[in-house]
């Protein structure tokens, strides 16, 4: 992970971490902040914890976003904080509807020009964004659509279940926008719980999601998404979720939790072993095997 | 409705939120879900009046099957055991945009009389004094479930005459532009509180009280929104949860109390 930072992600970047609940990296987020990144512009669906350690950290000073919140819990302290106060210093928003952004990725990974949705009508979010546009469709029907830029992140960051040394990334479980910010990206790293053997992905075709092609760098960190989890092999850490409401309302505690989490470990390994295995042991589900499917031999 | 009131009921503010906004899915198949109430609204009207109810969460799954409460939309339990799991862009655009949605839950910061939603900004825009999470999917859902339920309590900073932001478009005000927008969605249809249920005129879009929770009275509703609202002829009272509906809510649905305390 930190050679995958180093050399991937630069100062003045514009980073995407994706994963909507599902498959977030913050084990990719604390390397950022660790290595002190600077002017990033940082992309996301759903700011979420991860965004509000990293902008609390102070590696950013831009936001493109839909949706800024602790799900099921309430406000990122951190971000409000320079967005209301500028405190400690002010935070550029740029923002969209779910949809929007959703369609921001697709354009970027599509290598269209803009991409058009039938959403924004009447609300007041295309008066404060002028990147959001209306738009006659040109066929007969002259349907008004808005129409939202490509989205091109120097670096997306995903996480995904397993993929194979090559890069080629497997996910199942929440999909978000994974595949279409990974697409989207100048440079692309692939975080992963397990490195497997290519013949385990080639087992699955229709699993992978993300094609070893467009990836620059494979990391292998097993908890890596904690708190945010990987379907079948952790649970959501809510209760990490609600204490980080305590913990970043205070920009002291929040300096403090970073000191102790980030700054004072050497990676996440580290991380990994301050909670200890009786920790992980409590977020391991039960199994629900998928059943088998039959791709048939066509020899 | 004062607490001891609702002590003295026998069930509680959100007891009754809940089991109102439940009856009104009656027939519903898809609904778009949000997590808290909604969730449990949902999940109650799966147990009572809507069995087919095939739940939908923005996170990508349809026709989730949760086992236990999930915090947030994209709580794992929603994967395992759903009918389909879909990307974003699937879920956005051949869910919602086609058509697909018949109800879906939405809430706020601020309503105004005709529904229409404000979840970006408290105060001016570029100085906020509160910078609330944004749209998410709500502006769109907004425009394409055939039906919008919203769920709020009520008070005046949240019912208000004027929003600080339009997120979500409601009714417009003018019946006959409502009608050329050509829209899938019909715009919000029903309003819940911990007051009472609002409908919206079919000609004005207006929200119309229709009926007060027990206890409740006009004062009540007049003391807790910035506008004087337009009250139905025939206002009646929101019948009160039944025994069945408190057992569901209680035993099967939330019985840590997170929600319906």
């Amino acid at each position: 992970m930190q050679d995958a930072v180093r050399e991937l992600v630069r100062d003045g970047d514009t980073v995407a971490i994706e994963g909507f609940t599902h498959l977030i990296s913050f084990a990719a987020g604390h390397e950022i902040i660790r290595q002190r990144r600077r002017d990033l512009t940082l992309a996301r669906m759903t700011p979420d914890v991860i965004y509000d350690q990293m902008i609390g950290a102070g590696v950013a000073n831009k936001l493109i976003f839909s949706w800024m919140g602790n799900p099921g819990v309430g406000n990122l302290h951190a971000v409000r904080r320079r967005i209301e106060h500028a405190d400690p210093a002010p935070l550029e928003i740029e923002e969209y509807s779910h949809f929007g952004m959703v369609c921001r990725y697709m354009a970027g990974a599509s290598n269209l020009p803009f991409f058009p949705i039938r959403s924004y009508y009447e609300s007041d979010i295309p008066s404060v964004n002028p990147k959001i546009v209306p738009m006659r469709s040109p066929y007969e029907d002259g349907t008004e659509v808005y129409v939202v830029p490509p989205l091109r992140p120097d670096v997306t960051i995903v996480h995904a279940q397993r993929a194979d040394a090559d890069g080629d990334a497997q996910i199942w479980g929440l999909l978000g926008c994974q595949k279409e910010a990974a697409f989207a990206a100048e440079r692309v790293i692939v975080v992963v719980e397990e490195v497997v053997d290519e013949a385990v992905i080639r087992k699955d075709p229709n699993r992978t999601v993300i094609p070893g092609a467009i990836v620059d760098a494979v990391v292998e960190e097993p908890f890596g998404c904690h708190p945010s989890f990987a379907q079948g092999y952790y649970d959501r850490d809510n209760a990490f979720y609600l204490e980080w409401d305590r913990i970043a309302k205070d920009p002291e505690t929040l300096d403090a939790w970073l000191g102790e989490w980030v700054y004072g470990l050497a990676n996440h390994r580290e991380y990994v072993e301050k909670f200890g295995r009786a920790y992980w042991d409590g977020l391991r589900p039960e199994p629900a095997l998928s059943g088998e499917v039959d791709y048939g031999r066509y020899a | 409705m004062s607490d001891t009131a609702s002590t003295e009921r026998g069930y509680s503010k959100s007891e009754i939120m809940i089991a109102a906004s439940a009856r009104l899915l009656g027939g519903a198949k898809n609904c778009f879900v949000g997590v808290g109430l909604p969730n449990i609204v949902c999940n109650l009207a799966q147990w009572t009046v809507a069995p087919d109810l095939q739940l939908i969460y923005e996170s990508g799954a349809y026709g989730a099957r949760p086992e236990r409460l999930p915090l947030s939309i994209g709580d794992p339990t929603l994967v395992t055991g759903a009918t389909a799991i879909t990307s974003m862009y699937e879920l956005f655009a051949y869910y919602l945009q086609r058509g697909l949605v018949d109800v879906a839950f939405l809430g706020g910061a601020q309503i105004d009389r005709f529904g229409n939603l404000n979840t970006t900004v408290i105060g001016d825009y570029d100085h906020p004094k509160v910078r609330l999470p944004g749209s998410g999917g709500a502006c769109e859902i907004a425009i394409h479930a055939r039906q919008i339920l919203v769920i709020m309590r009520q008070a005046q900073r949240s019912f208000v005459d004027q929003l600080d932001f339009r997120t979500s478009p409601g009714h417009s005000g003018d019946p006959a532009h409502d009608a050329a927008r050509g829209w899938s969605g019909s715009g919000p249809t029903a309003v819940v509180t911990d007051l009472g249920t609002y409908g919206f005129d079919e000609t004005t879009g207006e929200m119309t009280l229709l009926t007060l929770h027990p206890l409740v009275t006009l004062e009540d509703v007049r003391a807790n929104m910035g506008w004087d609202p337009r009250v139905a002829d025939d206002l009646g009272e929101t019948p009160a949860p039944s025994q069945d509906e408190l057992r569901l809510i209680r035993e099967e649905l939330d019985p840590g109390g997170v929600y319906t305390k």
